[in-house]
């Protein structure tokens, strides 16, 4: 099943590029898009992404109209990987129905990623995407 | 005048600098500045004006072995990085210097002495809002003679750790203490990554690596901090062997690091096997609480 359309569509254009260098910038040029969401600190613990460094906390809800609300705060300001998966969560999944989600894979990871990530920052990733998913599922 | 680093009283002051001493020496031709972190897109996204990149997935492992780098691979990426024998290379990076002093402990094993790791890492530099760059630096290659990697001083094996163990030698276990107990086989909320069995290694003593930092500004703590830490609550004898040890030997070097260079203890090897290798080794004991 293929992701959200952006979500495709980025992976797409992603793999299309051999040179590594120029993939890393189009995941800097992503995390430039990701846009914190207006909620002040403390973050309840429930919210918070396991395992990731970058202290992430997420939140779904539903719009009027039965769509999806994300909102994603990275709190660490050097957490660029983080904020570039939080953004294309948020182009893929934002205001769309919750069933939306049901695509999303850890393989997300690699495809934006590699395979060349440390344990720690695949498994804060993978947990961030495992998360949005299961908190928009819970939705449907 | 003293610097806040001289004034800590490491062994070893020589082996840290400060972020005021680089942005001292940005244009110092002899200091070669090397960014070393975990996100590969810290550095592409700004650095130290001058600094390189070095990944440690990419330059410093072997790609088919699990090893690091040879003789010639370490030539070629210090020709790359434009450095001579006499070249000062300082590190640093991101998650307080783990993956700067990963790599400055494999510029150990092939007897690159003149270096030093930057206190308090990238997000020091970044909270000083000191200057950074988005360029590569464009330098001549040198010419860089292939050295020998030594395996011996500064590198355990499985074999001497075992022997080790069987001599009740001095260990230190850097992970988190879930981890040593056995409770868990990974850090909390990590995969498992295939260890079989959960523990340490038998007599290994519980210190996890970042209780040498200090956590809101990531740089180290002082002499009297560190030798209370290792030395006075958890009996490390700084006259007798060390082995550290973590899960593949990245968060192990940062404690290698504090006990050779700034504790100065006299003989302290990296296992960098560690638990994905003890782990799972036939043969080898392991211990639970």
């Amino acid at each position: 099943m293929p992701y959200p359309e952006p979500i495709q569509e980025f992976v797409e254009n992603l793999s299309f590029i051999d040179d590594r260098a120029e993939r890393i910038q189009a995941l800097i040029d992503l995390s430039k898009s990701y846009k914190a969401a207006d909620r002040e600190p403390p973050f309840p613990e429930d919210n918070r992404v396991k395992g990731c460094e970058s202290e992430v906390f997420t939140w779904v809800t539903l719009n009027d109209d039965q769509t999806l609300n994300l909102e994603i705060i990275v709190e660490n300001p050097q957490g660029l990987s983080a904020m570039a998966m939080a953004a294309l969560l948020t182009q893929g999944l934002q205001n769309q129905p919750p069933v939306t989600a049901e695509s999303l894979d850890e393989e997300l990871v690699y495809s934006l990623f590699g395979k060349e990530l440390s344990m720690g920052k695949t498994m804060g990733l993978t947990n961030l995407v495992r998360q949005i998913k299961a908190q928009s599922l819970n939705l449907a | 005048m003293t610097t806040d680093i001289e004034s800590r009283g490491y062994a070893k002051p020589e082996a840290l600098v400060s972020t005021d001493w680089v942005a001292a020496h940005l244009d110092d031709p002899n200091v070669i500045i090397v960014e070393s972190n975990e996100d590969p897109l810290l550095y592409p996204s700004s650095h130290i004006p001058g600094a390189f990149e070095i990944d440690w997935t990419l330059d410093l492992n072997d790609q088919t072995v699990r090893d690091y780098l040879g003789s010639d691979g370490f030539a070629e990426l210090m020709s790359r990085l434009g450095a001579t024998k006499d070249s000062h290379i300082v590190f640093y990076g991101d998650k307080s210097n783990w993956w700067a002093c990963y790599a400055f402990w494999v510029f150990q094993l092939f007897g690159h002495s003149n270096a030093s790791v930057m206190d308090g890492g990238r997000l020091k530099w970044m909270n000083e809002n000191r200057p950074l760059s988005t360029e590569v630096p464009n330098i001549e290659p040198t010419v860089y003679p292939a050295p020998v990697r030594d395996d011996k001083t500064e590198r355990a094996f499985r074999d001497e750790v075992l022997a080790h163990v069987k001599e009740h030698g001095q260990l230190v276990d850097v992970r988190s203490p879930e981890e040593f107990s056995g409770a868990r086989m990974h850090m909390p909320d990590y995969p498992n990554e295939g260890a079989l069995r959960g523990g340490h290694i038998p007599g290994a003593a519980s210190i996890p690596w970042a209780n040498a930092i200090n956590p809101e500004t990531g740089t180290f703590k002082t002499f009297d901090e560190l030798e209370q830490i290792y030395e006075k609550t958890k009996g490390i004898n700084r006259d007798e062997p060390t082995i550290a040890y973590c899960r593949i030997g990245e968060r192990s070097s940062h404690t290698w690091f504090v006990l050779k260079y700034l504790l100065g203890h006299s003989n302290v090897k990296n296992y960098d096997g560690s638990w994905t290798e003890w782990g799972n080794g036939v043969g080898l004991p392991i211990e639970k609480p």
